[in-house]
């Protein structure tokens, strides 16, 4: 997984549709991560709050007991044990050192489930910058208690109340506020979409998770690569993540989407959010709604280097049900006394079904988040079951 | 390339000493083409009339709402189409949208159908001048000029290269943010319009925020005229019809004209 070209194209996907007004903040940013990245003095900071203040390393952890059952050897790359509970925090804090350095104080977010939004009002408590949030009127009511921790972090969250007032809305209403307040404001995006850099530089941001991962399990499987590496796909960031430690391995990628917002399985290429992809449209390319019970990937996108993998066939993508994933959600929880947020309990749903035709085989999964926000959502539906 | 049909339209109405008066309306919301040729009556040079789009990321509220009612209404493309196609305005008329809906039809049909529609020209916020190549193909191809953005923040090379390659006129977009009335425009939007008149010879027509007569003429004394979106939308949004938006229209017209 390379850089995209200097029009910031994966293949035919990617680019950077913005209104004007955006694109010297586009052209700014290119420039100050590029040059970011190649400072060690970046890095270097950078890697010390991933130690010290994420918790990086996150562990490989073998399932025993789950391999057992499904016949397949599953280990899990335990994104879920970072601070705020998920991968994001890779991405928001190297976003949030660039914002310092381009010298601006404010940060603008869009979220789905809450947690790129924990993780960015996280960031700014910690740097001391204003954060807003803007988060799709249902999941805030879908994702309360995500919702009471960014307002307790200081951040302002605030609804998005158009179109299906999901993710989707979120990144207009964050966008629209990028163009009014971009010379002060730094627009955190969650995930490898919208406009170049975005898709490339929010990779390399998570590509410390994939180069760990790689290491671990070589040291694991006596020097070999897992058979099978797999992660859920919304937007895409944690499989960008993991794929890019094992894109030049034989390893199989595997991207896991929900059934309702599958726009590599479903979509066909299309133009939003600042970003050429495969997108879910209609008839006429209005942009339709997706449905999953996660919230966090409830989006009719894809980041387009995901795309380009789908293209190319270096990945492949497919999608799970919700029943699928709330069967994952449960078996995860009981047989490794691990509880996956409800975006990772996708990639598990897809090993489990398709563990008959993974039989022998090892498979790495990206646990890119745990279930604590998913909880008190699950007690409502499986509570007269347990 | 030589001015097409809508700039020599907007060079000529300039050159006879006339402020230029821009109404945005949105395609498909109630009786709008009753409304483009009552704004164009109240004296228009030319009509902007949005395709809605779904993720609208450039408008605001007041825009969306109304690209939202008239998709629940069924409006697509071609009822746009269709509907221009059956009246005359008596104007030079552009479309404004987003571009997926010109990529999922496809740039060449897209451009040919507008053509033979009516449509003289094509605003598309979303595509910067790096990502036109394709539509710009089809639409020059098909006689349709595509107006490009500058914005308060545009450097001066981007500036000069969006007047360069902008077709019928120049779209200075008075503020940073999204489309909507606002009760100030500040000395961002004249020293835009200076930049952009100082840049090129075309129309430089300001837009963004201009609601009002006062405003109008504030905002056409250092351009070559004023766009005029939100304020007649929530106009329509609120039920006023073709006899309001014409008296709205008029009004600013006659304090362009008084100037």
């Amino acid at each position: 997984m390379g850089e995209p070209d200097a029009g910031g194209r994966f293949g035919r996907f990617g680019g950077r549709f913005v209104p004007e007004t955006l694109m010297p903040a586009c052209i700014e940013l290119d420039a100050a991560f590029r040059d970011a990245w190649a400072d060690p003095e970046f890095r270097s900071e950078l890697d010390g709050l991933l130690t010290d203040y994420a918790g990086r390393p996150s562990p490989l952890t073998e399932c025993h007991r789950l391999s057992a059952e499904l016949g397949v050897r599953v280990l899990l790359k335990r994104e879920d044990l970072n601070h705020t509970g998920s991968h994001k925090i890779n991405n928001v804090l190297g976003q949030a050192l660039l914002t310092k350095r381009m010298g601006k104080k404010r940060l603008v977010a869009e979220t789905g489930a809450g947690q790129h939004g924990v993780a960015t009002a996280t960031a700014a408590a910690l740097m001391g910058f204003e954060c807003t949030v803007y988060m799709g009127e249902v999941d805030m009511e879908r994702q309360k208690l995500n919702v009471f921790r960014m307002r307790l972090l200081g951040a302002e969250v605030k609804p998005a109340s158009s179109g299906s007032r999901t993710l989707k809305d979120a990144v207009n209403e964050a966008m629209r506020d990028w163009v009014a307040t971009v010379e002060t404001s730094h627009y955190c995006l969650g995930s490898v979409m919208g406009p170049h850099p975005y898709p490339w530089m929010v990779r390399e941001l998570h590509r410390v998770l994939g180069a760990e991962a790689r290491e671990q399990s070589r040291t694991l499987l006596g020097g070999s690569d897992p058979d099978v590496v797999v992660a859920c796909v919304g937007g895409g960031s944690n499989a960008a993540g993991i794929f890019s430690g094992f894109a030049d391995t034989t390893a199989e990628l595997v991207g896991v989407e929900p059934a309702g917002g599958a726009a590599v399985g479903a979509g066909v290429p299309g133009v939003v959010h600042g970003m050429a992809s495969f997108l879910m449209q209609d008839e006429w390319g209005q942009v339709e709604e997706a449905h999953s019970i996660s919230a966090g990937l409830d989006y009719p996108g894809v980041g387009p280097e995901h795309a380009h993998l789908a293209d190319t066939g270096r990945a492949t993508y497919h999608p799970v049900t919700d029943d699928e994933v709330i069967n994952a959600f449960q078996v995860l929880s009981r047989t490794e006394g691990i509880i996956p947020a409800l975006e990772p309990a996708h990639a598990l749903a897809w090993v489990i079904r398709e563990a008959p035709a993974l039989a022998g085989r090892t498979v790495l999964v990206n646990l890119s988040g745990r279930g604590d926000k998913d909880v008190a959502q699950m007690m409502d539906i499986l509570e007269d079951k347990l | 390339m030589d001015p097409g049909p809508l700039e020599v339209h907007l060079r000529a109405r300039r050159e006879a000493g006339a402020k230029l008066l821009v109404p945005y309306l949105t395609g498909g919301l109630g009786n709008w083409t009753e409304v483009v040729r009552a704004v164009a009556d109240a004296g228009a040079d030319t009509v902007e009339i949005g395709i809605p789009f779904s993720d609208p990321v450039m408008d605001g509220p007041t825009i969306q709402a109304a690209s939202e009612r008239a998709l629940a209404e069924g409006t697509t493309p071609e009822t746009v189409f269709s509907g221009l196609r059956g009246i005359d305005a008596g104007v030079p008329v552009l479309a404004m949208t987003y571009y997926n809906l010109v990529f999922h039809m496809g740039d060449e049909r897209f451009a040919g159908e507008m053509a033979e529609a009516g449509f003289s020209g094509m605003i598309l916020p979303d595509v910067p001048m790096e990502e036109q190549g394709p539509w710009r193909a089809a639409a020059d191809e098909a006689g349709i000029e595509t107006v490009l953005l500058a914005g308060p923040i545009t450097p001066d090379d981007r500036l000069q290269a969006v007047c360069d390659r902008s077709r019928g006129y120049v779209y200075g977009v008075n503020l940073m943010g999204v489309t909507g009335e606002r009760a100030s425009l500040g000395e961002q939007a004249a020293r835009l319009a200076g930049r952009l008149k100082a840049a090129t010879d075309k129309p430089v027509l300001m837009g963004f925020g201009v609601s009002t007569p006062e405003q109008a003429v504030e905002v056409a004394e250092v351009s070559d005229g004023v766009i005029v979106g939100t304020a007649l939308v929530r106009r329509l949004l609120d039920g006023g019809g073709a006899d309001e938006a014409h008296r709205f229209i008029s009004d600013l017209r006659r304090a362009l004209d008084d100037t």
